[in-house]
C-alpha cells in the first residue's frame, strides 16, 4: 500500500485530474446539448418536441461504453474507409469528451425540461398576460424557477457522469482507472492499487454531494 | 352606464371546440369604454374560456375578436402588443415565485420598455399605494396573504397602464375574510371608469359595479341585461335556476 502511494501517488494523482478534467469537459458541452434539447422538449412545436425525443430515447438506449467504441473507432471508419478520402482521426479525449456530452447531454435535457413543466403554467400565462414574449417569460420567470428544482438533480447527474468517465478507459485516454490498470500490471498488487483508486473516487464524490446538500439547503430558504 | 360609446371589445361568432366538444357557442359581446360587464355562470359553462380568448390565452376557433379596433384572431397581429393594453388577474394569482413584489410589477414595464427602471419603481409604488401594500415592497410572494396576492396581482397589472382589465374569478381561491379587500379595489377601479370584464361568483359585487351582467351556460349566452333584469328579474329558466342555487 505504502509503496504504490510513494512510488505511483503522483501518477495516480495526475490521472485523476485529467479523470476531473474530462468530466468538466463533458459536462460543459452536456451543458449545452441539454439545454438545446430540452428547450426543444417544452416549445409549443410538435416537429421539435419529437426530435428532441428521439435524441433522448437514442442516446439513453445505447451503453456508454458501445458509443465510445463508435465515436472514437466507428466514425474515422465510416469517413476514411467507407466513404474514403478522408484522414479523420479523434483523440482520445476530444472522442471521450463527445460521448459524455452526448450521454449526460441527453439526461439533462430530461432534466431540463422536466424542471421547466414542474412550474406552474400559470407562471407564463401571467407574465403573457402582461405582454413579454415567450422567450423573456421563460428567461425571467420559467427558468429561474425550474433551475431551482433542477440543481439537486444536475448534481446528482455530475456525478453520475464523474463515475462514467472510468467507462472511457476503454478507448485509451489515461484517465484513473486505465493508469490504474498500469500500475496494477507493473506491481502486481491489485488489491491496494484498486482500493487506493476506489478511496480516490470516493473522497472527490463525497465532497460533490456534500456541497450539494449545502446548495440545496441554501436554495431552500427562500421558498 | 359608459361614458361614451367607444367600443373597447366587440366579439362576433365567437366559437370554440375543444377537439369535438363546443364550449362556447356563437358568442356576440360588445363592451364599451368605462363599462363593467360581469360574467356569471355555472361551472363548465364556458365563462373563463371566453375570457381567456378576450387575450389570446386560449385561441379562438372560429369568430372575430376586434380589441380597440385590433383584430387579435388574425394571425398577423403582434399579440403582445395587444397585451401589453389588457391587464388580466388570475384566480390563483400568479404572482411571479422568484421575484419580490417590487420586481413582479416592475417585470413587464422593464422589460417591454415602457420607461427607466426609477420610473417603473415609482410607478409601481404608487400602484402598491393605491392597493394599500405600500409596506410589501421588499417581501416575495410567499410571504403574502391570498387578499395581499391578489391586490399585487391587481397593481401589477395596473403598471402597464392597461385601458381594460379582465378578472378570471379573483375571488374564488381566497378565504371569505380576504374577499372584501379585493372587491374593494376593483370597486375603486370601476369607479375610476376601468373598463373591466369580470367573471365572478360574487352576486353582491355584480349587482353593486356591473353596468351589464351576462349569464352563459353550456357556452351560449343564455340572458343578458342590467344587474337589475338578470339578478332580480331574470327571465329565463337556467338563469332563475341558477341563480336559485347560488344565492
Amino acid at each position: 500500500m505504502v509503496k504504490i502511494i510513494t512510488v505511483y501517488g503522483l501518477l495516480l494523482l495526475q490521472a485523476m485530474g485529467r479523470t476531473l478534467l474530462l468530466a468538466l469537459l463533458g459536462l460543459f458541452f452536456a451543458c449545452f446539448i441539454g439545454l438545446i434539447f430540452g428547450m426543444m422538449g417544452v416549445v409549443k412545436n410538435r416537429v421539435a418536441n419529437i426530435i428532441s425525443q428521439i435524441f433522448v430515447d437514442a442516446i439513453r438506449g445505447v451503453p456508454m461504453i458501445v458509443l465510445a467504441f463508435f465515436v472514437y473507432f466507428g466514425v474515422p471508419y465510416f469517413f476514411n474507409t467507407i466513404i474514403g478520402g478522408f484522414s479523420v482521426s479523434l483523440s482520445a479525449l476530444s472522442a471521450g469528451t463527445i460521448c459524455l456530452a452526448l450521454n449526460c447531454g441527453a439526461y439533462m435535457a430530461e432534466i431540463i425540461r422536466a424542471g421547466i413543466q414542474s412550474v406552474d403554467i400559470g407562471q407564463m400565462e401571467a407574465a403573457r398576460s402582461l405582454g413579454l414574449t415567450y422567450g423573456m417569460a421563460m428567461r425571467k420567470v420559467v427558468l429561474p424557477q425550474a433551475i431551482r428544482t433542477m440543481i439537486p438533480t444536475f448534481i446528482n447527474q455530475f456525478i453520475i457522469t464523474l463515475k462514467d468517465t472510468s467507462i472511457l478507459s476503454v478507448i485509451g485516454f489515461p484517465e484513473l482507472v486505465n493508469t490504474a490498470k498500469n500500475v496494477q500490471a507493473n506491481t502486481f498488487m491489485s488489491f491496494q492499487t484498486w482500493a487506493i483508486v476506489g478511496i480516490m473516487y470516493l473522497i472527490v464524490i463525497t465532497i460533490l454531494s456534500r456541497s450539494a446538500k449545502v446548495i440545496e439547503r441554501r436554495l431552500s430558504v427562500g421558498r | 352606464m359608459a361614458d361614451n360609446n367607444e367600443i373597447k371589445i366587440s366579439v362576433k361568432n365567437l366559437k370554440k371546440y375543444y377537439g369535438d366538444l363546443q364550449v362556447l357557442n356563437d358568442i356576440n359581446i360588445d363592451v364599451n369604454k368605462g363599462e363593467v360587464v360581469v360574467i356569471i355562470g355555472p361551472s363548465g359553462s364556458g365563462k373563463s374560456t371566453f375570457l381567456r380568448c378576450l387575450n389570446r390565452l386560449e385561441t379562438a376557433t372560429d369568430g372575430t375578436i376586434i380589441i380597440d379596433g385590433i383584430d387579435i384572431t388574425s394571425r398577423h397581429t403582434n399579440i403582445n402588443k395587444v397585451r401589453e393594453n389588457i391587464g388580466m388577474v388570475f384566480q390563483h394569482f400568479n404572482l411571479f415565485n422568484n421575484l419580490n413584489i417590487i420586481d413582479n410589477l416592475t417585470l413587464a414595464p422593464t422589460q417591454l420598455k415602457k420607461c427607466s427602471k426609477e420610473e417603473a419603481a415609482a410607478k409601481a409604488r404608487k400602484m402598491l399605494a393605491k392597493v394599500g401594500l405600500e409596506d410589501k415592497a421588499a417581501s416575495y410572494p410567499s410571504q403574502l396573504s391570498g387578499g395581499q396576492k391578489q391586490r399585487v396581482a391587481i397593481a401589477r397589472a395596473l403598471c402597464m397602464e392597461p385601458g381594460i382589465m379582465l378578472f378570471d374569478e379573483p375571488t374564488s381561491a381566497l378565504d371569505p375574510e380576504m374577499v372584501g379587500e379585493v372587491l374593494q379595489v376593483m370597486k375603486d377601479l370601476a369607479a375610476d371608469g376601468m373598463t373591466m370584464v369580470i367573471v365572478t361568483h360574487e352576486m353582491g359585487f355584480a349587482r353593486e359595479v356591473a353596468d351589464r351582467v351576462i349569464f352563459i351556460d353550456g357556452g351560449y349566452i343564455v340572458e343578458e341585461g342590467t344587474p337589475q333584469e338578470v339578478l332580480l328579474n331574470p327571465k329565463e329558466t337556467r338563469t332563475i335556476d341558477f341563480l336559485n342555487k347560488v344565492l
